[in-house]
């Protein structure tokens, strides 16, 4: 999709516009990154770019979650993570500056979900805190800091008490922390 | 939230002996089919309703086919099994009668089924299915419809398409993919049933993917034009269509113009990149803050600058241009005294069409019975600024405040910390490094404190600390006292000085000159050393929270800020402007004018060293002389509380200077420059958390209350009760600036008769104090409501919080019943109910 002209169709273009929270210049900004991502892809021409090589984007170099970025806005049926062009308007959209809070609270449970089980349980938040901290020693919390943590997290945020957070708690806690809009972005 | 019964570690149901268990058991089983009963009547009374509802059930199975590998416990058993409370129970005999099949999973000890069940139940599902997505955006589309209530709805739908407990029962993949199809046909129904721009805004906020959205969109389209071509509408319609369409498309074209002027992007991603959000709010400050000077100086010189450059007025010729040129740019006196950029320039005639048109030739005033009442339009200019400034502010206040202080206030501090701190703008690897580091070291301090109890100092050491306090504050609110008397004194040596200057005449008026920079430079560095001092001060507190040492910090600088400013307003409307014959000043708000744009250069000037040889040589100093490895940190509560200082000066200056808003743009846009450049150069990110959007309304609501509300009362102070200049500026000959609105009600009373009622109702509203409290007293009544009602809210809150928690001890009770009679319909080793329930939090 879109990769093998230089310009987008203005219907296509107006049409993206209407679903996704970019600008004009954003999705063209966008059209063409991703096209020096195509280019620099080697091989045979595909409409899909590879997650190594979305993730040689400054801007999801070194984020702790860029695998797991990939894997949750890729729509490819091998899941390996890559990404068509469409995928990418999605991923820069959730990321951006007018989505709502909804929307990206959405999306980092998703990520944050690394199991894709649907709830994030004890496992997929020692994961997370692990991404975090960084995995070397100085940084990271030993077994008794983690065990302490994840409970004191399951009591604040798990209100039915099931033992893991699903979507509607981890936004209700996403809500109390007004920062989250402003630190989950991704400005191209 | 503290009497928390955790699933994993607690037997809820406590029973030893089997006979007990039985007992339970079947009083649980009873409940089921009694449930059944009752379901099958509510089923029977509405068949339409089972028939959506049961369609509307959540199947996680098909969905991951997207791309989500569900767990190995479900995709391992093709056949899913739900939660059969809802229509027969025989489902649950069903299910545990092939324990054979799944005994190899139960390595969990939370047998599979149980797992099953738990991984479909509708709360887990919404989080990864697409099916859940869509069924849940199905019923907001459909209580978007209701209460726009734009047309009628076509078909009755379920009350629900989210799961009720009804709605479960055994499903194959066909089945399915089915309920997938026909939710999206419904989901298409209601969405082409919304208004355009509900509809955009809908499809927008959907967590689908783009071509799920694409073709979703086209499915609306198409219907929608198969049912206008059915109807086939009448041509004006079409038109409207037409035009609506245009009219989107500008407003699309608008907006991407707008976000394309978006001042400094890429600067301020650059450093939100590298120093986080904390700094990044600091320039985007700045950035607001030259907004509102950019509106401000758009009003004065479109309405007041421009039409009075135009007519040149006679009393500009005896200027005589002195050499001291570069000393005038720092005083603003001299050349610039009787310039555009003071009060006194401006006339007070009425700049009429006939005689002022053939002097200015310019074509649009010379329109037939055109007036410029110059006094009139600067005093409702400024009044109009200020006005539509407040509004600006106040707006942004509460829309700010509704952000950060939600009306929840359970705490969550670890939760939050761990899903929300990241800061995905960051791209630098090695803030990146820092970020990790910090976030390590927050997260280890906070689970210390909840591990910590209530740490008991002596009493002696308790004391020693409430000792070091009031130390601490006695001596920074001494300083402050001793610089505001400093400058009280100060200013009036130096208004006496120069008193005796124009008296002697004789001295050298360089010198005259150079002496009005005094006070500037004193504040200016009063301003700049004693924020050090403070920070001395609350070093040797040594403050556990970061937030409240931030929390001291601005309130002392505040402090000091806000008095000095006080004592210089004091200086300017109590000295200066009752007895301006004594220092020979024929425009004494001119001269106050010149004042303001001393001080406003001077605090740029100073801000300019501060950051040259507190930032740039400090770094040099510390990493060359103390070999340290680390940059200094930007401060940034002291550097937006400078900016705070400086557009408080800015809003003071405007009656007198028109035209400061454009030396403050001036300032405000090297500043950035300046700052970017040293931020770069010569600080690191912050170690500490900085809590960026608490604190941005923290500032916003410091530059409304303090610093706007100041110099509005300064302001209408000037204009109510102090006589402006007999000979000079627009309200010459008026008692006060206020009195031109009702020279021009009376004047106009006078003109047409059939006005009377205005000047009435003008002396009755605006010089009737009663009219005032009034508003004020309406105002009040509002925020009582309205904090009562968030109170209500609260309660309900509450409520609805122990509700939930009910039903979590529901669920758990069900679970817990369910595992019971898979183990026992089983019969293979029994387990203790301990350990087989402990490892549900890890399921």
């Amino acid at each position: 999709m879109g990769g093998t002209s230089s310009k987008l169709p203005k219907d296509l273009l107006s049409e993206y516009q209407e679903l996704t929270f970019l600008t004009k210049q954003e999705i063209l900004m966008a059209h063409k990154i991703f096209s020096e991502l195509q280019d620099r892809e080697n091989g045979p021409y595909s409409s899909r770019v590879s997650m190594e090589k979305v993730l040689t984007l400054p801007e999801l170099k070194s984020n702790p979650f860029r695998k797991r970025i990939c894997h949750v806005f890729s729509t490819s049926d091998m899941k390996d993570g890559s990404l068509s062009f469409e995928d990418f308007l999605d991923l820069l959209s959730a990321f951006s500056d007018s989505a709502t809070l909804e929307i990206k609270s959405h999306y980092a449970f998703r990520i944050f979900d690394f199991d894709d089980d649907g709830t994030l349980d004890a496992r997929d938040l020692e994961k997370l805190v692990n991404s975090l901290t960084g995995e070397t020693d100085d940084t990271r919390l030993t077994a008794e800091e983690m065990r302490q943590l994840i409970s004191n997290i399951l009591e604040e945020s798990d209100i039915d008490k099931d033992g893991t957070v699903n979507l509607s708690e981890f936004q209700h806690v996403i809500s109390r922390s007004p920062d989250f809009v402003s630190s989950f972005k991704i400005v191209l | 939230m503290d009497g928390r019964v955790s699933f994993d570690a607690d037997p809820v149901i406590d029973f030893e002996s089997p006979a007990d268990e039985d007992g339970v058991h079947d009083s649980f089983s009873q409940l089921i089919q009694e449930q059944c009963h009752d379901l099958h009547d509510v089923i029977e009374m509405t068949p339409l309703d089972l028939e959506e509802d049961s369609r509307g059930q959540i199947t996680p199975q098909p969905i991951l086919a997207r791309n989500r590998p569900l767990r190995q416990e479900v995709t391992s058993d093709s056949s899913l099994t739900d939660l059969c409370v809802s229509d027969d129970v025989e489902c649950l005999e069903a299910d545990s009668d092939a324990p054979q099949q799944t005994d190899h999973l139960i390595g969990e000890r939370w047998s599979s089924d149980t797992l099953k069940v738990l991984s479909s139940m509708p709360s887990r599902t919404i989080g990864r299915s697409r099916g859940a997505i869509i069924s849940q955006y199905c019923n907001r589309t459909m209580q978007l419809r209701r209460r726009r209530q734009s047309r009628p709805s076509i078909q009755h739908f379920p009350r629900s398409a989210r799961p009720s407990i009804r709605g479960y029962g055994v499903e194959t993949d066909a089945a399915g993919f089915e309920e997938e199809e026909n939710k999206r046909d419904r989901l298409v129904n209601n969405l082409q049933n919304l208004s355009d721009s509900d509809r955009v805004r809908m499809l927008r906020a959907m967590p689908l993917s783009l071509s799920e959205k694409k073709e979703l969109r086209m499915l609306v389209l198409n219907k929608a034009e198969h049912s206008v071509s059915q109807n086939q509408i009448p041509c004006c319609s079409q038109l409207k269509y037409y035009i609506i369409i245009a009219l989107r498309h500008g407003w699309y074209g608008w907006l991407s113009f707008l976000s394309s002027l978006q001042l400094w992007q890429t600067a301020l991603k650059c450093v939100g990149g590298r120093f986080g959000t904390g700094v990044l709010s600091y320039f985007i400050f700045l950035r607001t803050l030259l907004f509102f000077n950019v509106f401000l100086f758009l009003v004065t010189g479109l309405l007041l600058v421009v039409p009075q450059a135009i007519t040149h007025p006679d009393q500009d010729q005896n200027i005589t241009v002195r050499s001291s040129w570069g000393l005038e740019v720092l005083t603003g006196a001299g050349y610039f005294s009787h310039s555009l950029l003071y009060y006194g320039y401006y006339n007070n005639q009425t700049l009429q069409t006939g005689h002022s048109c053939s002097a200015s030739g310019n074509g649009t005033s010379c329109s037939s019975g055109l007036s410029y009442n110059m006094p009139l339009v600067y005093f409702f200019t400024i009044g109009a600024a200020f006005f539509i400034t407040c509004i600006i502010l106040v707006y942004s206040m509460s829309k700010s405040f509704g952000q950060s202080f939600r009306i929840d206030k359970s705490k969550g501090l670890l939760a939050i910390k761990v899903f929300s701190s990241w800061d995905f703008k960051v791209i630098k690897k090695s803030s990146v490094r820092l970020q990790r580091a910090n976030i390590g070291t927050q997260l280890k301090e906070l689970v210390a404190e909840v591990n910590r109890q209530e740490q008991k100092f002596p009493v002696l050491q308790r004391l020693f600390r409430l000792f070091i306090h009031m130390l601490a504050w006695i001596m920074c609110l001494g300083s402050t006292l001793a610089c505001v008397l400093a400058v009280y004194y100060f200013s009036e040596h130096m208004h006496g000085d120069l008193r005796n200057r124009t008296q002697a005449a004789s001295s050298d008026p360089l010198l005259k000159e150079a002496s009005l920079l005094a006070v500037p430079v004193v504040v200016s560095s009063i301003n700049l050393l004693l924020p050090g001092f403070f920070n001395v001060v609350a070093w040797m507190e040594k403050y556990d929270s970061p937030s409240m040492l931030n929390y001291i910090s601005i309130s002392r600088n505040l402090l000091l800020k806000v008095s000095v400013l006080g004592v210089l307003c004091y200086h300017w409307l109590g000295r200066v402007a009752t007895d301006p014959q004594s220092l020979g000043l024929e425009c004494w708000e001119s001269f106050v004018g010149q004042e303001l744009y001393r001080f406003l250069l001077m605090d740029f000037i100073f801000m300019l060293l501060d950051t040259f040889f507190g930032e740039f040589l400090w770094r040099v100093f510390s990493q060359k002389a103390l070999k340290r490895k680390r940059k200094p940190v930007f401060d940034i509560a002291r550097n937006v509380l400078e900016l705070i200082y400086g557009q408080t000066l800015a809003w003071l200056g405007v009656l007198f200077s028109p035209l400061l808003p454009a030396v403050q743009i001036i300032k405000l846009l090297f500043l950035f420059y300046m700052k970017k450049v040293s931020l770069k150069m010569n600080c690191q990110a912050s170690g500490k958390p900085w809590r960026a959007c608490q604190m941005t309304t923290i500032f916003i609501t410091l530059l409304c209350f303090p610093a706007f509300l100041g110099a509005t009362v300064c302001v209408t102070y000037t204009m109510w009760s102090i006589t402006p200049s007999a000979g000079c500026g627009p309200f010459r000959g008026l008692k006060n600036m206020f009195q031109a609105g009702k020279r021009w009600v009376h004047r106009l009373a006078a003109v047409n008769p059939d006005l009377h009622w205005l000047a009435s109702a003008h002396s009755y509203l605006v010089e009737n104090p009663l009219f005032l409290f009034l508003c004020a007293g309406i105002f009040l009544i509002m925020i009582y409501f309205h904090s009562q009602v968030v109170d209500g809210q609260r309660k309900i809150i509450e409520l609805l919080q122990e509700q939930i928690e009910n039903e979590g001890e529901d669920k758990k009770f069900l679970i817990t019943r369910l595992q019971h009679i898979h183990e026992r319909k089983r019969r293979v080793t029994p387990r203790p109910v301990k350990g087989a329930s402990e490892a549900c939090s890890y399921s």
